[in-house]
């Protein structure tokens, strides 16, 4: 603990100005295995607060589920995953969000059915309170809440792009808006980390730059510490603090873009074959 | 042909007790895709409560008659607090311990669900009542003869209709503004969806299947209570019947779709009670299976119903 210096560390204290001086997010040692399968295995991770973080790696690195395992859809064999300096490791999802995590899907994942207000609004979920009695009686609290969620989903709308598209069904939008809408959803959580699976996956150059755009907005703006997953090498390269690189499940390399860049492991497993320059 | 008005005015009746009922088949199905063959019992158990209700008033000399609307709804909140309660438990101890089992098992815990309660409900009324096949006190003792110009006879309306029919209405404006404009509605509809985005959106899921069940519950209760007063005699395996006739319905609206179970419930009806007026009425539940038959082979997914893609 001597780099911390005179600020010793203390337990993590909830809320927005409590945030721990350590790393916003760290996995230590965790594993994960499906039937004889090592999906993931022993990985330490530590996140700082305000930072682009990138996961890279091969298909079948493990990425995604060591997505799952912070977020609570499945629990590590091993290990253990802090958030704010509390075990987040074994929480069911609900929790894991209340804690302040939120994320996007590879594939997207948004309630089809229900307009993109309504998607970002059950997003917000945690954050009304009214109950089921206020809801059949109808009082004034509630009217005010919806009224207030409403105004706050259009703002979160409009801050990815999606301003006056709130009344569209979700399934009617074209696939890059599903893409910000199930980041706007996120947002609505009010995270404190957001996790973003390959955002810019199958959109074309003009697309790409324009989701770059918006995940530094994130960080600049909302001051977001953000944990992607991406394959354009682009986006990784062009917006990420720290590059952490995942090969069949194990933490192979670690460090700044251009250190990643040049790194002979991580070409030999990865970008050797995915970049050709 | 002289009789069809006023088939298809009681089968407009029979049709909305139909679609309070289908309501709870269709929202638990689409929060967790099981058929909930207890529903029908939880009906029944709310046309019981409020029978004794009623028969309780009478005792302490207050006469359904004398104040319909109060002993309608001193009858009514009972019924739908104690299938309100029935339908969560239900749901917490026999399908919750089950959720991650293969679909056919929990299936099968729903009908032993469904046996339980109709032998239990027996067995308190046998203690308590010394029968099980309870007459339901006159509530609305009205009838009136309609007379419309062109038909030959007036047609017959009991006042007791029109009040199944009105509160029925109501109930569903409610539950269709609960559903569309309210939070939890909203997370309903989500988990509906899918369920494990809902719960990274923070929306606690079993509490959400618990409202489910609560308010599909509360509905069929206060069916049960409408049922009792129009058709007068109850019986603790009534549910069977029309709980199933009632998942007809839900099936023929689009099964997950509420619009579609309250169509479905009218629909089916007044089908099988016009059906059964031209053929014999002994023919009704041959109507009403008929359909269900012909929905399955032409149009599965129910009118109102989109197809619905497996979860992978």
């Amino acid at each position: 603990m001597s780099a911390a210096g005179g600020t010793a560390p203390r337990p993590a204290q909830e809320g927005a100005a409590g945030r721990a001086a350590g790393p916003v997010l760290e996995a230590r040692g965790v594993s994960k295995r499906f039937g004889g399968l090592v999906a993931v295995e022993r990985v330490d991770l530590a996140i700082a607060p305000g930072t682009v973080h990138s996961l890279i790696g091969p298909n079948g690195a493990g990425k995604t589920t060591l997505f799952n395992m912070i977020t609570g859809i499945y629990r590590p064999d091993e290990g253990d995953i802090l958030f704010r300096g509390r075990s987040v490791a074994g929480l069911p999802p609900e929790k894991v969000a209340e804690r302040g995590i939120s994320r996007t899907f590879q594939n997207v994942r948004l309630f089809k059915e229900l307009t993109a207000l309504e998607n970002v609004l059950v997003g917000m979920h945690l954050h009304l309170r009214a109950n089921f009695f206020d809801v059949v009686l109808h009082t004034p609290r509630v009217e005010a809440e919806e009224r207030r969620a409403r105004r706050e989903a259009r703002e979160l709308l409009a801050a990815v792009g999606l301003g006056g598209l709130g009344d569209e069904l979700a399934k009617n939008l074209p696939y890059g808006h599903q893409r910000r809408l199930e980041i706007a959803r996120a947002l609505a959580v009010r995270p404190a980390l957001l996790l973003l699976d390959e955002p810019a996956a199958g959109m074309n150059p003009r697309e790409t730059e324009a989701v770059m755009e918006l995940i530094d907005g994130l960080r600049r703006e909302r001051g977001l510490t953000i944990l992607l997953i991406e394959h354009d090498m682009k986006v990784v390269m062009g917006i990420s603090d720290v590059v952490t690189v995942l090969d069949h499940g194990a933490k192979i390399a670690e460090g700044p873009p251009d250190a990643i860049r040049r790194d002979p492991r991580v070409i030999e497993a990865y970008l050797g074959k995915a970049v050709e320059r | 042909m002289d009789i069809l008005p006023q088939l298809f005015l009681d089968g407009l009746v029979v049709g909305f007790v139909y679609a309070l009922i289908a309501v709870g088949y269709t929202m638990v199905y689409g929060v967790l895709e099981l058929i909930n063959f207890a529903h029908g019992d939880i009906f029944m158990v709310g046309a019981f409560v409020g029978t004794e209700v009623l028969v309780a008033l009478a005792g302490w000399g207050l006469r359904a008659t004398a104040d319909p609307w109060l002993a309608l709804s001193l009858a009514l909140l009972p019924a739908m607090a104690v299938a309100a309660a029935l339908g969560v438990a239900v749901e917490r101890f026999a399908y919750r311990p089950l959720r991650r089992s293969p679909r056919l098992i929990i299936l099968i815990s729903a009908i032993g669900v469904s046996f339980i309660i109709e032998d239990l409900v027996r067995l308190v009324e046998t203690i308590h009542q010394g029968k099980f096949v309870l007459p339901v006190p006159t509530v609305f003792p009205d009838v009136y003869h309609v007379s419309v110009p062109g038909l030959p006879s007036p047609l017959t309306i009991k006042a007791n209709s029109l009040v199944v029919v009105g509160a029925a209405v109501i109930m569903m404006v409610v539950l269709t503004l609960i559903v569309s404009r309210t939070r939890a509605g909203r997370a309903m509809r989500a988990v509906a969806e899918d369920p494990v985005t809902a719960a990274l959106q923070g929306v606690d899921v079993d509490r959400i299947i618990a409202l489910t069940f609560l308010i599909g519950s509360a509905m069929g209760g206060a069916a049960g209570v409408l049922f009792a007063t129009q058709y007068t005699t109850i019986t603790p395996y009534i549910g069977f019947l029309i709980g199933i006739k009632a998942f007809t319905a839900a099936v023929v609206g689009g099964i997950g779709n509420i619009p579609g179970s309250f169509l479905g419930g009218i629909l089916l009806g007044v089908l099988e009670q016009v059906g059964g007026g031209f053929v014999g009425a002994k023919f009704q539940n041959v109507f009403a299976f008929c359909v269900l038959v012909a929905v399955l082979i032409f149009k599965p997914s129910g009118l109102l119903g989109q197809r619905v893609q497996e979860k992978v």
